[in-house]
């Protein structure tokens, strides 16, 4: 593994430390005294009726999809970027396609209606 | 030997990092408390030290001392585990990011790639914290600002194409080197427009901050927190707002590098730049209203997406003309 990669790991080591540690802290110094009301979730004082867990608008996925299929394409564009000093005019001209695919399927959703939020 | 004291270097330069970015925060939320209520005709906090100067470290220790409050019907271990998850991406970002001309961590040639990912990263204890609190305002925050954060960061996405072309590279030290002579955000306005605009809805910041409308949803995903568990994520909120600004500084206005005829070191610079981007922030939710959610998603989808996909074309096709 390439060594400037190494101080990435030693950080990732720290922060999951510090937020550690930290909790760990609190939950010493913090008092601790549990009542019945102050467990329960809350909803501006009045006792929760049901599970929050419910169901929740479809239109939630749908942003989820449409960020998949967008953000995969996305990354195949920066490499695209990177390198198109060196490769020319040519690589301008072969993105094209790939950039009519994707302004293809933006205006099929926009005309299906997925991006409406009524 | 010289592996050892690689990893010592390392490891000193990232403990220097993460205090002062916890310090650094700390005095931000004093800034932007200051700067409110200065645009509201308030004082702001004046009792603890001089002019409240000392008030970060009063909340501090209070948030230590407060009772750390996990509800009835949470789930205990996702609860505890999404505060972790917002923070620790939120600080390992900083391990790309370049201070100045030999202050940084560690420079690698996907940096902005990584950036990008790993911040990206935070939208899963969002969701989690969410979810896990078992309440509904948490749960309604959270999958706005899951949806939020996932649309924004397809813009904020294709908005670092068009500097990236002129750049060639992902290394972060080397697009700042490439706008040595003119800075990239006069080559690519547009760009700058829908990356800053992407980069307030990604942080959750106003006028895009629905995820914790108060008058709507109490405090959205962090509604069931308490204590150190509440202060991570605000310490989330306000590093990636710093790591969004370096980004920001980073692609489009030169880095740490400034302007040749005032001779101020690297670090300086960069200093300002930050203090100018978080500024703004501050600036723009003393000023704007919140947006509603169809509106937030219906500027982005159907106005910043086009323009910016545009912006990649154009960018390419008078890349070939002019330069």
């Amino acid at each position: 593994m390439p060594e400037e990669y190494l101080p990435i790991l030693i950080l990732i080591a720290l922060a999951v430390g510090f937020a550690v540690v930290n909790l760990g802290v609190t939950f010493l110094l913090g008092r601790r005294k549990s009542t019945v009301e102050k467990d329960f979730a809350y909803e501006c004082g009045i006792v929760p009726e049901s599970n929050a867990r419910g169901r929740f608008s479809v239109k939630f996925f749908l942003v989820a999809i449409l960020f998949i299929v967008f953000d995969v394409e996305l990354i195949f564009l920066y490499p695209w970027a990177v390198n198109l000093k060196s490769m020319g005019v040519y690589a301008f001209l072969a993105v094209l396609p790939f950039m009519a695919l994707l302004v293809a399927s933006l205006i099929y959703e926009w005309r299906r209606g997925a991006l409406e939020w009524d | 030997m010289d592996m050892a004291l690689e990893v010592a270097v390392a490891a000193i330069k990232i403990f220097i990092v993460v205090n002062v970015v916890q310090l650094v925060v700390a005095y931000m939320i004093y800034v932007e408390r200051k700067v409110i209520a200065h645009a509201q005709l308030r004082l702001g906090p004046m009792r603890v030290g001089w002019h409240g100067l000392l008030q970060p470290i009063a909340d501090g220790l209070k948030l230590f001392l407060k009772e750390d409050i996990v509800p009835d019907k949470a789930d205990r271990i996702v609860f505890v585990l999404a505060p972790v998850m917002v923070l620790v991406p939120a600080l390992v970002v900083y391990a790309v990011l370049p201070f100045s001309a030999t202050f940084y961590i560690t420079q690698i040639n996907i940096g902005l790639f990584f950036v990008l990912a790993i911040s990206s990263l935070g939208v899963f204890g969002v969701v989690m914290a969410g979810w896990a609190s078992n309440s509904k305002y948490s749960l309604l925050g959270a999958l706005r600002s899951a949806a939020q954060m996932l649309s924004y960061e397809i813009f904020l996405g294709f908005s670092v194409i068009g500097p990236l072309m002129l750049a060639g590279s992902l290394n972060l030290q080397e697009i700042v080197h490439a706008q040595r002579d003119v800075w990239f955000v006069f080559y690519q306005p547009v760009a700058f427009i829908v990356f800053f605009v992407a980069a307030l809805a990604e942080t959750n910041r106003a006028p895009f901050d629905l995820p914790e409308a108060e008058t709507e949803l109490v405090a959205g995903f962090h509604t069931e927190y308490s204590g150190m568990k509440f202060a991570f994520f605000f310490l989330a909120e306000y590093a990636s707002m710093m790591v969004i600004s370096t980004i920001g500084i980073v692609l489009f206005f030169g880095g740490w590098e400034g302007p040749d005829f005032i001779p101020l070191p690297g670090f300086v610079w960069y200093c300002l730049k930050l203090g100018a981007f978080m500024f703004v922030f501050i600036w723009l939710r003393a000023t704007l209203p919140r947006y509603r959610y169809d509106q937030l998603m219906r500027v982005g989808w159907k106005f910043m997406f086009p323009l910016v996909m545009l912006n990649i074309f154009l960018t390419g096709f008078l890349k070939y003309l002019f330069l």
